[in-house]
């Protein structure tokens, strides 16, 4: 009962305070001189010499360069990856995402896509505003045409917004997370560094035979 | 001459240019020659020259505090493992102003059931003593605004008026979290002010004056050593006093909510919490004064960097008091006044009054024994109290107060 | 002449900084004194059981990572021994290692996160929450490494798991396992020698254990209490009889006994997980047999694991369609819930608060 718990304590938190902090800064970094000189690639002194004005800032503790999060390849982003030639417009997503915000509306007079299959995709709506990015979407997509994304930036100001429309998932950069996709896993995919990925470079996780097909897809209550 | 504002160079010239050279407050006359006022003018030129100090010191005060909020977060921050705020402006430091904006900027709501006028004074209550007690304090080796002769009463005094804003504001917001607030706050401050006061009566005697500079200059070796006991209690009293952690349960905010100022929001908040930290900057100036020899220190550094560097350093050991510990419970808060603290200042009282008999007018060489004598007292005090003092062991539960009916519900909101 | 005072009753909650969710209690109060409390529950209700008849097995996955959010590994875990055991299915015995890897990882995350608000509920400034939350971040950094998310996991697929681990995540949980009892060390270097908190949480909040048993608490309280109660050891599921720990026991039975149940838990939960990754062996993580819309035949069963809380349970009732019939959970939050006015009666509000705290409840859970 005389503090020296107490004092513990105080070397607990002096110890953190000397100790590199955890904090991941996003969507920019504060940098001083030297984080910028090396953000730069040069040597602080030469760095100071060619670009002084960037140097003072720098010191005054202004300055910031764009921050990435680390992030793992599979991490279930929220921006769908849709692959237009792959998917047949079979609906398994839109039947089996638990909260049902998937729309699709098919043509059937359309041009081919999947082999097999003559069915063109109209709308493919996916109401963000309720997804909660569990990805039962893509793990039930028997020809792999849709993928977890990578980004999470898809903040907007209205709900309507919120809705990612055909048109927007055929304009999409095609970056997608390795979740539920062993075949990219396997082939050292990473959606932040890779680039994109087109469909035949994202291929299938296992040709399926006509009876998995049938079990994995088709909702026999519905028959 | 004047033991004032008019100690300092920078006042004493604004008032010497203004004054004519006659006057017998500056025999060389100013800088500039001859004053700018007739003879006889000189009460003007007082006027004047006082208002530009009061603004100095009020307006420093102000700017000063927004500084420190910075550091302590960002000092808090670190402690945590976190880097603290550090988006806006170099190193984060706009930060403060922009809070300032934004608790500006928001609505002022006063809840209806308030009594308006206690619930607009309390705010005020607390920031203006606070900005009293910057009056006397010695930021350097001759810049004060005031060298009252009876500075520590006056502090005392100036401070205790601040122990009204808590139970006024509780009282005006009429919401029960603020009353249990405001209750516990005057609890308190009531418990603490005993042995605070107490510890300062030992560094009275030795320095034999209640001027803050006189204090100051009697420090041959600083109070801190001489007193430990007494520095050791003052510290934890103060940190009770302006109630931060381990003290802040008047605004305790995982039971309380926010305590007194639940009730309060935009710039009526902003006030609190102005007040709050301003509090806390003048407890560091006042250890730092009183306890570490103020402006004193080695001639390489200036008088004003010297008062700085202490009261810097206080005010991180109370950051990182409040970044460590947690809170104490009210009954162990006020027993630990009590039972512990009052007891320990009582000691070092009468130690120190001992040590003054046998030497009046102490030397620096006096001072080392008395520091020497004094250390061995506060271990022997501590370790008696230790082992003899109340023990703060296991507590039986509490008897349950008479039925009161199933719920009590009667009394709900 | 005594003095006399007046009872005040107060609304704690629903929004309240340390209800840990919407939860309101309405507290009648003696001066300082607790002399009633009524715990109001139901502000973050969500009919989950409900929501369960109309989705498929896998799909409730997702929704059982809703309950108790700061543990949605256990709840996939219980619910998926649940539908094994309905449907019959044998899970691959890599994949149940690898849940019990990912188990162990969110229960000492759940503790975490209980002592970090333990204290915070004790008035600490944010720090060993903030501490606290590091380390968790580290954790969650494995959860998003295995299955993309770092809260709602919906990792668990009857059979096993839904995918392997990366490569990746081997290193990364040896670091891990390397660095967590040194972390617990700090904590306890900050936290359980400190006077403040042991005079604020000794001999606080005390329950007698039969108390506990007959409120059929379970988890981290019951064996605060004195009582060897884990169904890691008393109905040894997956593979638990395989790997060897101690069930850390306390007597007291008080707001310091429950906290240091949970410190040592975190340790042994290392020690799990260490014989986890030396016993996993490879092949598949989940058999290939098993179907997407999973059809038990008609029955009931019952299926608990020991969660982070206590015991979790799943009852489910299948007609023989894709979707039960019934889903009940028992939810430890809310059976540990059930003491709360015996244990708040007659303290103050400081002990009222930790006390509360110490039960280390979910409201995602206590509402379903
Ligand atoms: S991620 Fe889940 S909720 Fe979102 S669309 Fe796919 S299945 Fe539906
Ligand atoms: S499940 Fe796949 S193939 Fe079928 S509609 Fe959806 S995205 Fe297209």
């Amino acid at each position: 009962m005389y503090g020296i718990g107490i004092l513990k304590g105080f070397s607990v938190t002096a110890l953190n305070m000397i100790r590199a902090p955890f904090t991941i800064e996003y969507p920019d970094r504060r940098v001083g001189l030297l984080g910028l000189a090396k953000a730069s690639g040069m040597n602080p002194l030469v760095f100071a010499l060619k670009r002084p004005a960037a140097a003072v800032k720098a010191a005054l503790g202004v300055a910031k360069i764009p921050a990435r999060l680390p992030q793992h390849s599979r991490f279930r982003g929220q921006e769908f990856v849709w692959y237009e030639e792959r998917c047949t417009g079979c609906a398994s997503c839109a039947k089996l995402c638990p909260l049902g915000i998937i729309r699709i509306v098919t043509d059937p007079s359309g041009r081919q896509t999947q082999e097999g299959e003559v069915y063109d995709v109209e709308v493919f709506d996916i109401d963000l505003a309720r997804c909660m990015a569990c990805g039962i979407c893509v793990e039930v997509c028997p020809y792999d045409a849709l993928h977890m994304g990578s980004g999470f930036e898809r903040a907007r100001y209205a709900f309507p917004n919120l809705m990612i429309t055909v048109d927007e998932l055929k304009r999409a950069p095609k970056r997608p997370s390795t979740w539920f996709r062993p075949q990219l896993e396997a082939k050292g995919y990473d959606p932040q560094r890779s680039g994109t990925a087109d469909w035949k470079l994202v291929g299938r996780h296992e040709t399926p035979t006509a009876e998995q097909l049938k079990r994995t897809w088709v909702d026999e209550r519905t028959r | 001459m004047t033991d004032g504002f008019l100690d300092n160079a920078f006042f004493r010239n604004i008032y010497c240019n203004l004054a004519s050279s006659g006057s017998d407050r500056c025999a060389g006359g100013g800088p500039f020659g001859d004053g700018l006022l007739p003879p006889g003018w000189e009460w003007l030129a007082f006027l004047v020259t006082a208002f530009v100090t009061v603004f100095v010191v009020v307006n420093g005060a102000l700017m000063a505090v927004n500084l420190y909020i910075w550091g302590e977060r960002r000092l808090l921050g670190r402690l945590q493992g976190r880097l603290g705020p550090n988006r806006w402006g170099p190193f984060g430091l706009l930060t403060p102003i922009a809070d300032l904006i934004k608790v500006l900027s928001k609505e002022d709501i006063v809840p209806a059931a308030a009594d308006r006028l206690v619930y607009s004074l309390a705010p005020v209550l607390l920031v203006v003593p606070v900005l009293l007690a910057f009056a006397v304090i010695p930021f350097g080796s001759s810049t004060w605004a005031a060298n009252l002769n009876v500075g520590v009463l006056y502090l005392i005094a100036v401070l205790s008026v601040e122990s009204f804003a808590p139970i006024t504001a509780a009282w005006g917001s009429q919401n029960r979290y603020a009353m249990f607030g405001g209750l516990r706050a005057v609890a308190l401050l009531v418990s603490y002010e005993l042995p605070l006061v107490l510890s300062l009566i030992g560094v009275l005697m030795i320095a034999g004056s209640l001027s803050l500079v006189d204090i100051v200059n009697a420090q041959d070796v600083p109070f801190a050593l001489v007193q430990p006991l007494g520095f050791l209690v003052f510290l934890i009293g103060s940190v009770a006093e302006i109630q931060r952690a381990p003290f802040d349960l008047s605004e305790a905010e995982s039971e309380l909510v926010g305590g007194y100022h639940t009730d309060y929001s935009g710039i009526r908040w902003g006030l609190f919490q102005a007040g709050e930290f301003m509090s806390t900057m003048v407890s560091g100036a006042i250890i730092a004064t009183v306890f570490l020899s103020g402006w004193r220190g080695f001639d390489f550094l200036p008088s004003h960097a010297w008062f700085f560097i202490k009261f810097a350093g206080v005010l991180f050991v109370m950051t990182w008091i409040r970044a460590t510990l947690p809170r104490l419970r009210i009954d162990q808060i006020t027993s630990f006044a009590w039972k512990g603290l009052l007891p320990l200042a009582a000691v070092n009282l009468l130690a120190s009054a001992v040590l003054s008999l046998i030497w009046p007018r102490p030397s620096v060489g006096e001072l080392w024994a008395m520091a020497a004598v004094n250390v061995v007292v506060a271990a022997a005090a501590i370790y008696v109290l230790g082992q003899f003092g109340p023990k703060p062991g296991e507590r039986p539960r509490p008897a349950v107060a008479p039925a009161l009916g199933a719920t009590g519900r009667e009394g709900a909101a | 002449m005594p003095i006399r005072t007046e009872p005040v009753t107060v609304n704690i909650g629903p929004h309240h900084p340390s209800t840990h969710g919407v939860f309101r209690l309405r507290v009648t109060f003696d001066g300082e004194v607790v002399v009633d409390a009524e715990p109001v529950f139901g502000y973050l209700h969500r009919g989950t059981e409900k929501l369960a008849e109309e989705r498929t097995y896998v799909q409730f996955v997702t929704l059982s990572d809703r309950m108790d959010y700061v543990a949605s590994m256990t709840n996939n875990q219980g619910f998926m021994l649940a539908v094994e055991k309905l449907a019959g299915i044998t899970p691959s015995p890599r994949g149940v290692w690898l849940r019990m890897i990912a188990a162990e990882l969110q229960r000492i995350a759940s503790h975490l996160v209980g002592i970090g608000f333990f204290l915070q509920d004790l008035g600490a400034f944010g720090t060993p929450l903030i501490y606290v939350m590091r380390e968790r971040e580290r954790i969650l950094d494995l959860f998003e490494m295995l299955c993309g998310a770092r809260i709602t996991v919906s990792y668990m697929r009857p059979g096993g798991v839904f995918m392997d681990a990366p490569q990746d995540f081997w290193p990364a949980l040896d670091t891990f396992l390397a660095d967590m009892p040194h972390y617990v060390d700090e904590y306890e270097r900050l936290i359980t020698g400190n006077e403040i908190v042991l005079v604020r949480t000794k001999g606080t909040g005390k329950v007698p254990a039969e108390t506990l048993v007959n409120a059929s608490v379970s988890g981290p309280m019951l064996r605060a209490a004195g009582l060897d109660w884990d169904l890691r050891i008393k109905d040894p599921y997956e593979y638990y009889g395989r790997v060897k720990f101690d069930v850390p026991l306390a007597r007291e039975s008080d707001n310091f006994a429950r906290y240091i149940v949970r410190i040592q838990e975190m340790r042994e939960s290392v020690k799990i997980i260490r014989q986890c990754v030396e016993q996993i062996e490879p092949g598949p993580v989940r058999p290939k047999e098993v179907p997407f819309l999973i059809r038990p035949p008609a029955g009931d069963v019952y299926a608990h694991i020991e969660g982070p809380k206590g015991e979790l349970g799943y009852y489910l009732v299948s007609d023989g369609t894709i979707a039960p019939y019934r889903c009940k959970v028992r939810a430890p939050s809310f059976i540990n819930l059930t003491l709360l006015r015996d244990m708040l009666v007659g303290w103050k509000v400081a002990d009222m608060i930790v006390t509360f705290g110490s039960i280390d409840i979910n409201m995602g859970e206590v509402d379903r």
